[in-house]
């Protein structure tokens, strides 16, 4: 086998299935969101932003993820530093901490409804503890807070992980040698970390804000467990086009709006964050 | 001033003794180069008076105040790593300045010491550039003037040329031991290229297994090794060894030959150095085994009475492999050694 073909030969196969079960779909998807049965249009799109519920999706999506990703940043910055100085019991903590990523978002829901439903554990506790005389519904229209602070402690809890192991992974590249010359030169520990740590991680906090982003921009099933309607975003909406009101080319309108908005911000990121030429470890 | 003073410091990690009951003093200015074989432990002590490790036991002092217990920063020291460590995200100019900069100098003060540090080492033309288009040299310029840039009573380097190639290594040498001598400062210098710490050293400590052998000038470390094992360390090709019986009131019997000795009992070891074997008519009787032509001499290893020996000869002499050459040791050039203690013995 020609060497210089081989490379291409093996990634072959991925292509393939890529172009077949993504890219195919997705041009379905884009030619049914530019089409009502005769030609080009952006209708689909004009009735799905016209629609009143679209601010309110869109403004409860984006300060989902304003509110819910810095957090999670830090607490992954948090969590890796700490268990990057850990000398035994390394792997053990790791594997603690990542434990919720093998849940699935709706299991997830279902946890944090347990605890913060009528008869749940938080109600319970409250009760127990005589701080109310009867459990009280929490996730209610009334409380349009603790809904979406439940929300937020779900999906913080869910998918802090997923940025902690990319960064843990991040942090293990940086040189010790680097944190010495520091300390030597005078920097403190919180200077180590803003000046050495934060910089030289910049490709795997690249990595893990894209992903963390986009799976924030999808956010869904947690929503739907604890909010149900009392929530909408957009994911929901797009749900809802599709299988509640069968409008299939509405659904495809909105999940593309959801693309573009993943697609910005992960440029606006890889921005950001860009590591000059000459720059990298 | 910068008299830095170590005093009875050991080190061990877990079980193992790193190092053992160190006491060295350092003077003010002096260039003292810690010289040994990986393991020896004399990057754990640089790493001691650094305040990147703590000792077990001990005190060191620098300029007369203790410092065990001070962060290294607060040392008044600066350091040179192994592998550089010039921060890849920072440019040049920013990795020098890096110290100054957390010293929340001002920026007019950052840029002219950092300027000056730079045309020191011969970069000021590498300012805007980062570390990834730097070669190795360039990298530890800049690792050199970050440190220098501090202006530090004592100037710390962990084998800061290990990393260069033969030529450009030779070249920062005479270059560091240059810059060095008009900064004014205390330097400790890590390194097991006995060709760099006899060529830089004002003072070298040998050492071995955790201990400092000898602690002396370049040439004295040279030419009375305080025991065997610097002897055999230092030099290339190292001294040579021969078993000496005694022949009673400071007379010895070396391969069959008497030579004159220290008063001592019991057996000792003869030892001389390849280039003090002068061929001779009457001397020790040597085969050649092995002949290399060098160029400037003639480094001929051969046996002794079943001892291996080496000579280096003027490289005008014509000896062939399976010849016999008889060869007289300088009388000055002696040197004794207790096999029991490997202590020298006078």
């Amino acid at each position: 086998m020609n060497a210089r073909l081989l490379p291409y030969v093996l990634i072959l196969p991925v292509t393939l299935f890529l172009c077949l079960f993504f890219l195919y779909p997705f041009l379905l998807v884009s030619k049914q969101a530019f089409s009502t049965g005769a030609g080009f249009t952006l209708d689909n799109f004009r009735e799905v932003t016209g629609y009143w519920k679209f601010p309110i999706t869109m403004r409860n999506t984006l300060l989902l993820a304003a509110a819910v990703v810095p957090i999670q940043l830090a607490l992954a910055l948090l969590m890796a530093t700490m268990v990057n100085r850990m000398k035994k019991g390394r792997d053990l903590v790791l594997y603690v901490w990542t434990i919720p990523l093998g849940i699935s978002d709706l299991a997830a829901g279902i946890i944090w409804l347990a605890i913060f439903e009528q008869s749940g554990f938080l109600n319970s506790m409250m009760s127990g503890l005589g701080l109310v005389d009867k459990p009280v519904n929490l996730l209610t229209f009334q409380n349009p807070g603790i809904v979406f602070l439940a929300i937020m402690l779900a999906e913080i809890w869910r998918a802090t992980a997923i940025m902690l192991v990319i960064l843990v992974a991040g942090i293990g590249l940086i040189p010790k040698e680097y944190y010495e010359a520091a300390e030597v030169f005078g920097a403190s520990p919180w200077k180590r970390f803003l000046r050495i740590t934060l910089p030289l991680l910049r490709p795997s906090l690249q990595t893990a804000l894209v992903l963390r982003v986009i799976l924030a921009f999808e956010i869904f099933a947690v929503v739907a467990a604890l909010g149900g309607t009392l929530f909408p975003v957009l994911m929901g909406e797009t749900y809802a086009y599709q299988f509640d009101l069968l409008n299939s080319g509405a659904a495809a309108a909105l999940a593309l709006i959801i693309l573009a908005i993943s697609i910005a911000f992960t440029l606006i990121i890889l921005r950001v964050l860009r590591v000059p030429k000459g720059a990298t470890i | 001033m910068a008299q830095i003073e170590i005093k009875n410091v050991a080190k061990r990690f877990g079980t193992y003794q790193a190092l053992h009951d160190i006491n060295l003093t350092i003077q003010d200015q002096e260039f003292m180069v810690l010289l040994g074989a990986s393991g020896c432990g004399k990057t754990t002590l640089l790493r001691i008076i650094a305040g990147l490790e703590t000792a077990t036991t001990g005190e060191v002092s620098i300029g007369g105040r203790r410092v065990d217990h001070l962060a290294p920063k607060d040392r008044g020291i600066a350091m040179v790593f192994q592998n550089y460590a010039v921060f890849p995200h920072l440019t040049v100019f920013e990795n020098i300045g890096f110290g100054l900069r957390m010293q929340k100098l001002p920026n007019d003060e950052v840029k002219d010491r950092v300027e000056r540090t730079a045309e020191l080492m011969h970069i000021e033309q590498l300012l805007k550039r980062y570390s990834g288009e730097l070669s190795g040299g360039q990298r530890q310029r800049v690792a050199v003037a970050r440190a220098l840039a501090m202006e530090p009573d004592v100037i710390l380097m962990d084998e800061p040329l290990s990393n260069l190639d033969a030529l450009l290594r030779m070249e920062m040498r005479a270059e560091l031991k240059g810059v060095l001598a008009t900064s004014n400062t205390t330097a400790i210098y890590v390194t097991h290229d006995q060709v760099e710490a006899m060529s830089m050293a004002d003072r070298i400590s040998v050492m071995h297994q955790g201990e400092i052998v000898q602690a002396a000038s370049p040439i004295e470390v040279y030419r009375n090794p305080a025991a065997e094992f610097v002897a055999g360390f230092i030099g290339n090709p190292p001294m040579n060894f021969l078993p000496a019986a005694p022949a009673g009131d400071g007379k010895w019997t070396v391969a069959g030959q008497v030579m004159d000795g220290p008063r001592s009992g019991k057996p000792l070891k003869f030892a001389i150095r390849p280039e003090d074997m002068r061929p001779a008519d009457e001397g020790l009787t040597a085969t050649a085994k092995v002949v290399e032509p060098l160029g400037a001499h003639l480094l001929i290893t051969c046996e002794v009475q079943g001892s291996m020996f080496r000579a280096v000869l003027d490289s005008d002499m014509s000896v062939n492999p399976g010849d016999q050459l008889t060869l007289a040791p300088q009388p000055d050039r002696m040197r004794w050694f207790d096999p029991d203690t490997t202590l020298a013995v006078a």
